[in-house]
């Protein structure tokens, strides 16, 4: 498969710049728990495009842009309003109003557009493949800026002002959009309205959403405002890196689906399928690698640290065990097989027979101490009765990193404490 | 009963300061406010001035409306009607004076910021629009961090901490707004011992450095030796007061209706008993 400048170049460029602005948009409608106002959006805004244009005649960048802002931004106001006159909560009004107004979208189109290239199909896949450079160079040693300037449709500029406005947003009021997704009430109470950067981002969103569903289709909008952001959100814990993984993401997954709507069809001789769609598939499986692969919350490094911890836990027990039966004198008792061979690997107990080492005596005498430490914290500190204590003693004496204070000799059933 | 409120007429005063019963000493002058949710009142022309430089606990059962009552104050919720003035001016012109403490539930503690970044936050308002938070502004911050005890853990994400911590979190933004007036929604709900401890500490230094306290409190027990004053509220004000005045069963009675008896005989039970109840 090659790309050629000509076919590719233009929708590349558009699909990279309208996963850069509605990748990074994104991460405060999913912090704010609004990942719906993403989908409400891109789908109000088809009635502004058509009303604009019935009330203009005109479908040139600007006008289609304000008619769909406007829109956007209409959506915004009556979910409030229908969520305050309506009692409902904000999934519902926004379920409400999108629905609505796209059907009034999809109506209007069959009325009053049908004669124009205005049409309900490509709203919802774009129309990213008709972005082609005619007289473009043959070649990608070819391309020179001057050259790209002179032939960039208008979807490329719209996007490329919108990607500049969307960054200088972010970047300026990062500290207000922060502290209004965080706790909007502190926001309010010290003079940063959270109610005037709420309609602030949401214009960005719906401009956002507008710049890009021409060239990619209101689907995949949805998909590049939602998914990017919560991928990342797996993968930081701080907002600035949770914004530049989001970006990231939204690009790979942008340039990786274009070219995978090529490469995959032909590989298997079949003719290449929609751009969009291949990119919001790809989207979905960067997601699901974060899921499984992220170095905290992936499913994989849970599992792992449970286990580690659970295989932990059993090693303890085996020699806490043992250590309990040399200072009872009493006869040793069968012991899980796994955890014997464990603790024999690393020298705990004797290789011949079911004994503590001397190390293993050492690790044993310092896990008793503190369940037996913690015992006599929770009888004298906590006031718990004494046979309620062994529980969570049993469990707290696990976590070598939370040891209670020096208790005495003995723990509340008269067992001497080991000393360190 | 000394302080218990008497309601005025309706006439609609433009400033306080002429109402002989305000002062514009008090860090908190309420008059005649009215909320309502869904034209539902939640709160009934309430009158109250806060003392400065006091320890001030808002009591009251549930729905009495006592967050809705700082809320409303701070603008947070709109008010049906009434007027309300911190030192004799309006909020907006105080803004830097006054601390607020949400409710813990109240934020998403999942939320991706280090507990430092949320310390900052009480720093905003100093810092303004657009700017980032400056060296000056973090050092302050973690200044405020060490003295809640979570210096060490400033840069843990706060989903990582306890419920106390996170509290004590909040307290630390508060301390970093560095005003005159601290209002605390709920500040004693669901911590440990070691937090309590820590809040209470901090009331009193806050006392002792001449600030005043509002703090919305939940615990009747505990209310005569943590606050100087109390205010007690269902819906409307029942009685506000130093609290040894205005703490009365009486007061309580008034109050909580039929719902402290039983609390109350079972409190005094204990108390004969000699049996030690947290």
């Amino acid at each position: 498969m090659t790309l050629t400048p000509t076919g590719d170049l233009f929708p590349l460029l558009a699909a990279v710049l309208a996963a850069l602005c509605c990748g990074l948009l994104g991460n405060f409608l999913v912090l704010r728990r609004l990942s719906l106002m993403g989908d409400a959006m891109s789908h109000s805004v088809l009635p502004g495009l058509v009303i604009a244009f019935m009330l203009t005649g005109s479908r040139t960048a600007p006008v289609m842009f304000l008619g769909a802002t406007l829109a956007g931004v209409a959506t915004v106001v009556l979910v409030e309003l229908i969520k305050r006159l309506g009692r409902v909560e904000s999934g519902a009004a926004m379920g409400v109003v999108f629905s609505v107004l796209f059907a009034l979208g999809v109506l209007f189109i069959e009325r009053a557009a049908r004669n124009t290239d205005l049409d309900a199909n490509c709203v919802l896949h774009g129309q990213l493949e008709s972005l082609v450079w005619w007289d473009g160079p043959a070649s990608w040693s070819g391309v020179a800026i001057s050259g790209l300037v002179e032939a960039a449709p208008p979807q490329i500029w719209t996007l490329t002002i919108t990607c500049g406005l969307t960054i200088a947003l972010v970047v300026a009021l990062y500290k207000e959009l922060r502290l209004a997704a965080f706790d909007p009430a502190l926001a309010t109470a010290q003079g940063f309205s959270a109610t005037l950067l709420h309609y602030v981002l949401m214009i960005f969103v719906a401009g956002a959403t507008v710049a890009a569903f021409e060239a990619v289709g209101s689907i995949l909008v949805i998909a590049m405002l939602i998914v990017p952001a919560a991928t990342a959100r797996l993968l930081t814990d701080r907002l600035a890196p949770q914004l530049l993984v989001s970006v990231a993401v939204a690009i790979a997954a942008a340039a990786m689906g274009y070219m995978g709507s090529i490469a995959v069809p032909h590989a298997f001789n079949k003719p290449e399928v929609n751009a969009a769609g291949s990119m919001a598939i790809m989207l979905g499986v960067l997601l699901s690698l974060a899921a499984v692969f992220g170095p905290r919350y992936g499913v994989l490094a849970t599992a792992t640290r449970r286990s580690r911890m659970a295989r932990r836990i059993e090693l303890d027990d085996l020699l806490g065990r043992l250590y309990r039966q040399e200072e009872a004198e009493t006869a040793t008792v069968p012991a899980p097989r796994r955890a014997i061979k464990r603790a024999r690997r690393r020298g705990l107990v004797a290789p011949d027979r079911l004994a503590l080492t001397d190390d293993g005596r050492a690790r044993a005498a310092a896990l008793v101490r503190r369940h037996r430490l913690w015992e006599a914290y929770l009888v004298d500190r906590a006031g718990l009765a004494a046979d309620h204590v062994h529980d969570p003693a049993e469990n707290l004496e696990h976590l070598p990193e939370a040891l209670p204070p020096e208790m005495g000799e003995t723990d509340p059933h008269g067992r001497p404490i080991p000393p360190i | 009963m000394s302080d218990t409120v008497v309601h005025s007429g309706h006439a609609a005063p433009t400033s306080l300061a002429e109402r002989p019963e305000h002062s514009s000493d008090s860090p908190l002058s309420i008059h005649a406010m009215t909320v309502a949710y869904q034209r539902k009142p939640v709160l009934w022309d309430v009158d109250y001035d806060a003392p400065a430089n006091a320890l001030v606990a808002v009591v009251g059962p549930n729905g009495a409306g006592k967050s809705t009552l700082i809320k409303a104050a701070l603008g947070l919720v709109p008010r049906a009607s009434g007027l309300v003035e911190f030192w004799g001016e309006p909020y907006k012109r105080v803004r830097d004076r006054v601390a607020y403490v949400p409710q813990r539930e109240s934020v998403d503690w999942t939320f991706p910021v280090s507990a430092l970044d949320v310390v900052c936050m009480g720093r905003y308002r100093r810092v303004g629009w657009l700017r980032p938070v400056g060296r000056a502004h973090k050092k302050v911050a973690l200044e405020c961090l060490d003295r809640v005890g979570l210096a060490d853990l400033a840069h843990r994400q706060i989903s990582q901490l306890s419920g106390g911590q996170q509290q004590r979190v909040f307290l630390a933004r508060a301390l970093a707004q560095e005003g005159d007036l601290y209002v605390m929604d709920e500040p004693f709900a669901g911590v440990d011992a070691a937090t309590e401890r820590a809040i209470v500490a901090l009331l009193r230094e806050l006392r002792e450095a001449g600030k005043t306290a509002i703090v919305v409190h939940h615990d009747l027990q505990t209310v005569p030796e943590y606050f100087d004053h109390a205010l007690l509220l269902n819906m409307r004000v029942v009685a506000a007061g130093p609290v040894n005045e205005v703490f009365t069963r009486e007061n309580l009675h008034k109050t909580y209706g039929g719902k402290l008896t039983l609390l109350s005989e079972a409190a005094e039970a204990v108390a004969r008993s000699g049996l030690k109840v947290r």
